[in-house]
């Protein structure tokens, strides 16, 4: 008897599972963090190894050219927040407010969510698919909630309620999806695996299937963020610890949008059932708009980038629901820029709350004097969400709106006027924190630079120039969505 | 023999769907929770009827499960929690109870109109049942919008998960898995809950509304 090859697949999942029984029980701060960031970063190797070597699809675990964008990232940024982790919660542990307990507890939730997010990805089964984004719901909720003020269970709490219905929702349609392959398919566990319902979905009952996709996009739709399901998402980014909002912006709401493309994949592969572009774009771009208008009168700094994150979200549902091979590009694209640059603007913020000992942007102000480094940094972050050139996202932003203005102009109309008003927004905001008068503490600041520096830089670059692979690997990507 | 199985799977669909809109009424905390008890144990003879007329042994571990936990062990838990916590025994509702019924009933008209039509194609039990499942579902999603305190929206989520349920055992040869993880999701989402609750002594405002008041009444001033 031999064992059985340790492929990536099986690290990228046991991994953060195993680390996380460990961390639960390991008592001091200093080494579960750097066990933390080592399995991070293992995993982050092993989801790369998938690249060059990918196994057989099972009735479990697929591995496609679609899922392998979403989890190298998913396990890069998952990787980078590990390492600003580390420092932050060193900070949030001396001022008291985080205990040891709390901290073991952190760290093992921690490694859940990674372990329930790449299951999601890596899921063949739409029940197995349903069941990992749960787990990442509720070890999301457990770590808003972790500091116990009464904002944070607030937060929490109105985040497990929506989150909890979303995915009720989401149930319902997957259980209308495995009712429309029964007949077809046959009873038992096919009618649940996506490479089996992908190759049979032209024979589907096309009515249920409708029905079946807008209980999913409103389901998975409330854990992407999009309006009118985004209710949690501003207050679970504001009262839970920053590298958990980093992880919620960056991470979980792509997992979640990775549902939806797989349905709209499955949907548009049935020439009889509804085209699902039209109502992602149409959520998308009210997302875009509706968020926009909201960034203007923020008072807390977490819960406008967390705004902003909303708008961003509906840009990239809306790019996909347009679909083509060239908008596609643009979503793919705009999704991993997006995830790069709002998980370095979090890590920045999180630094700056901390020294600043408060979140409120009115006491936030001047930062390029009083914390030159840190300031040039939110700067740049914020600028590059904005969408300005030369960075990655104003060339994302570029494509979709191209692509739209060829083929509805009347949409790039309303999609142009979004972006200009959080645009607008945004450098509104930035201008008062980072050239206004100095204000608050001035005391130096130990930070994590380097996650910073990796996203900005790698955004910069992909702005300036995309690497032939990368472009042809997204634009294949691309070819695949329709 | 094919007409009873029938029957008896509308009967008690159908009642579930009754009981959901006896949950809409209710005013104290107390009697809610005997209701949802109530709900849970017609869920478990609807999944165990389920079970003997599809020939599939393996809901009746579903049906087992939504009896104990669901039927049992969490409206206990409930009773002491809200007893020892001295929460309020009304239940505070932000629409009248007219209106929620009137809205309840156009929900269950769309319900059933959208799913038989939709489903038309699966055979008539299936469907049927697929029609009450959604009904249920969107009952327990009224009943989570339109109550404030935390105990009665966690019953609100419970009956729609068990409207889910319903849904589940329906559609034919569905893989245990997945039965088994909705029960389990269930169980770990109590937990959950049960964390917050006793985190949460008081009344809790959880509707975005009232948050939105606060902050609007904050401005002005």
């Amino acid at each position: 008897m031999t064992l059985p090859p340790v492929d990536g697949v099986t690290v990228v999942l046991a991994l953060p599972a195993a680390t996380a029984a460990v961390l639960t029980l390991l008592p001091g701060y200093r080494l579960s963090a750097a066990l933390n960031v080592l399995s991070a970063l293992v995993t982050l190797v092993a989801a790369c190894s998938l690249l060059a070597w990918k196994p057989e699809p099972g009735p479990f675990i697929l591995v496609d050219e679609l899922n392998i964008v979403f989890i190298v990232l998913n396990t890069f940024v998952g990787f980078t927040t590990s390492v600003f982790s580390a420092t932050y919660i060193a900070h949030e542990l001396e001022i008291g407010r985080l205990t040891l307990v709390h901290l073991r507890f952190y760290h093992a939730m921690y490694q859940i969510l990674l372990f329930a997010m790449n299951l999601a990805l890596l899921a063949n089964n739409i029940g197995l698919m349903w069941v990992a984004i749960e787990l990442a719901t509720l070890t999301t909720v457990l770590m808003v909630g972790i500091y116990r003020t009464h904002e944070a269970i607030e937060a929490a709490w109105k985040y497990f309620i929506l989150g909890s219905v979303g995915i009720a929702l989401a149930l319902f349609g997957t259980i209308l999806v495995y009712m429309a392959a029964q007949p077809v398919v046959g009873e038992g566990q096919d009618g649940m695996i996506w490479t089996v319902l992908m190759t049979r979905v032209s024979a589907f009952d096309p009515a249920l299937l409708d029905v079946a996709f807008v209980f999913l996009l409103l389901g998975y739709g409330t854990k992407v963020g999009l309006a009118p399901l985004h209710a949690w998402l501003p207050d679970a980014h504001a009262e839970g610890p920053t590298p958990i909002s980093a992880v919620l912006s960056g991470l979980l709401l792509n997992v979640a949008l990775y549902a939806v493309l797989r349905f709209k994949l499955l949907l548009a592969a049935n020439p009889a059932a509804i085209a699902p572009g039209p109502l992602m774009a149409v959520m998308g771009l009210a997302s875009l708009v509706f968020a926009g208008l909201m960034l203007y009168r923020r008072d807390d700094i977490k819960r406008l980038f967390a705004y902003s994150s909303i708008e961003h979200m509906g840009i990239i549902a809306f790019a996909f629901g347009m679909g083509g091979p060239l908008a596609n590009f643009a979503g793919l694209l705009h999704m991993t820029m997006h995830s790069l640059t709002k998980s370095a603007i979090f890590f920045t913020v999180g630094h700056i709350a901390q020294v600043k000992g408060t979140q409120k942007i009115a006491e936030i102000r001047g930062l390029t004097v009083t914390h030159p480094a840190l300031g040039w940094c939110l700067v740049a972050g914020v600028v590059a969400i904005a969408g300005l050139p030369p960075l990655g996202i104003f060339m994302s932003e570029f494509l979709v709106v191209t692509s739209t203005f060829a083929r509805a102009p009347l949409l790039a109309v309303v999609l142009v006027a979004g972006l200009l008003v959080a645009f607008g927004a945004l450098l509104y905001h930035l201008t008062g924190f980072a050239f206004g008068e100095p204000k608050g503490s001035t005391a130096p600041v130990r930070a994590s630079f380097v996650p910073i520096l990796a996203h900005l830089g790698l955004v910069l670059a992909a702005g300036i120039w995309l690497p032939p692979p990368l472009v042809a690997w997204f634009q294949h990507v691309a070819s695949l969505l329709r | 023999m094919h007409g009873l199985s029938f029957d008896v799977a509308h009967l008690l669909a159908g009642s579930l769907v009754l009981l959901s809109f006896m949950l809409l009424y209710q005013d104290r905390l107390y009697a809610l929770l005997n209701v949802f008890a109530l709900q849970a144990s017609v869920l478990a003879l609807s999944v165990a009827w389920q079970a003997y007329a599809q020939g599939a042994p393996h809901l009746y571990v579903t049906a087992a499960i939504a009896l104990v936990f669901k039927a049992i062990v969490i409206p206990v838990a409930l009773h002491r929690i809200v007893a020892k916590l001295g929460i309020h025994r009304e239940v505070e509702t932000v629409v009248g109870i007219g209106p929620t019924m009137l809205a309840g009933m156009a929900l269950v008209a769309l319900s059933l109109v959208v799913m038989l039509r939709a489903a038309a194609i699966a055979d008539p039990l299936a469907r049927e049942d697929v029609a009450f499942a959604l009904s249920v579902v969107l009952l327990g999603l009224l009943m989570m919008i339109t109550r404030q305190n935390a105990v009665s929206q966690v019953v609100g989520f419970m009956s729609l998960e068990n409207g889910l349920i319903l849904a589940a055992a329906g559609a034919k040869g569905m893989p245990l898995v997945v039965e088994i993880s909705v029960a389990f999701s269930v169980l770990v989402a109590f937990i959950v809950i049960g964390v917050f609750l006793f985190r949460i002594r008081e009344r809790f405002d959880t509707v975005d509304v009232e948050a939105l008041d606060r902050f609007r009444g904050g401005r002005r001033r």
